[in-house]
């Protein structure tokens, strides 16, 4: 049986125009697609990858163009759709102003508190 | 408003931080409003105009390589050198010389030369103003 693996996602937004992903969550999809068994929280500014209505596209250099923006949200339901629970923490939604209907379905709402209870049920805890 | 010079000195890699992409929108907004421009690349930032970078496919959206258009900071440059070029102005870019060698990072897109702390000196000395951007 594959070890459970938590991936703590606190810092956001770091090279995802150049990138067009967070690379932390990219790999995590990755790796689940490998056999893994991963569990996401998203935590700190990160919360905000579950923003529905982002929209990151536009970005342009003289005759350069970007084609395939960053659609973070969009991995985020990618990876939810792969059976991959995604958490994110409520204190930290609601710090930065953000609505429950704001955010994609699926995310689940997990109080500070209750993280490391979460912890304790992973075999390995990765910070990113 | 009146044609400036400006002097920029960059230190961050491609593909690390979001200081990158500020940099280049700083520096397309400075030949868009017809300044002319002076980088000095210092550190990381050395491989931003770095010839051999190339795009890939992305397995995890099932794009190819063409729909993915991976952006590369070569190409950035290259395109902000083209319209600073076809605006008549100048944007110069100077790699450093020593973090060049220390990267292996020679091989650079045309219009970027070798350079070295110098160069930032001469830039500072000649430009109306000057930013750092660098690594944190």
């Amino acid at each position: 049986m594959a070890k459970k693996i938590l991936q703590l996602i606190d810092g956001a937004y770091r090279c995802t125009l150049e990138e067009q992903d967070d690379p932390a969550i990219w790999i995590t999809n990755a790796m689940k697609g490998a056999g893994g068994d991963f569990t996401v929280v998203l935590s700190g500014n990160a919360v905000n990858y579950g923003v529905k209505a982002q929209d990151a596209s536009g970005l342009a250099f003289g005759a350069w163009r970007q084609t395939m923006p960053p659609r973070i949200h969009d991995d985020l339901a990618k990876l939810m759709e792969k059976g991959v629970a995604v958490h994110v923490v409520e204190e930290d939604v609601a710090e930065r102003g953000l609505e429950r209907g704001e955010l994609i379905a699926g995310l689940k709402p997990i109080a500070r508190g209750a993280v490391p209870k979460l912890l304790a049920t992973h075999d390995l805890v990765w910070r990113w | 408003m009146s044609k400036k010079k400006l002097a920029f000195a960059l230190m961050d890699p491609p593909f690390e931080n979001a200081r990158t992409t500020t940099a280049m929108r700083l520096l397309e907004a400075a030949v868009r409003k017809g300044h002319d421009v002076s980088v000095f690349a210092y550190e990381g930032s050395v491989y931003l105009p770095f010839a051999r970078q190339a795009q890939h496919a992305n397995s995890v959206r099932g794009h190819s390589v063409e729909e993915e258009n991976h952006p590369l900071t070569k190409d950035w440059l290259a395109a902000l050198l083209a319209a600073a070029e076809g605006r008549g102005q100048k944007l110069e870019w100077a790699n450093c010389g020593l973090c060049v060698d220390e990267r292996g990072a020679q091989e650079a897109i045309a219009g970027v030369r070798r350079g070295s702390p110098a160069d930032l000196v001469k830039f500072a000395e000649e430009c109306d103003n000057t930013l750092v951007i660098a690594t944190r």
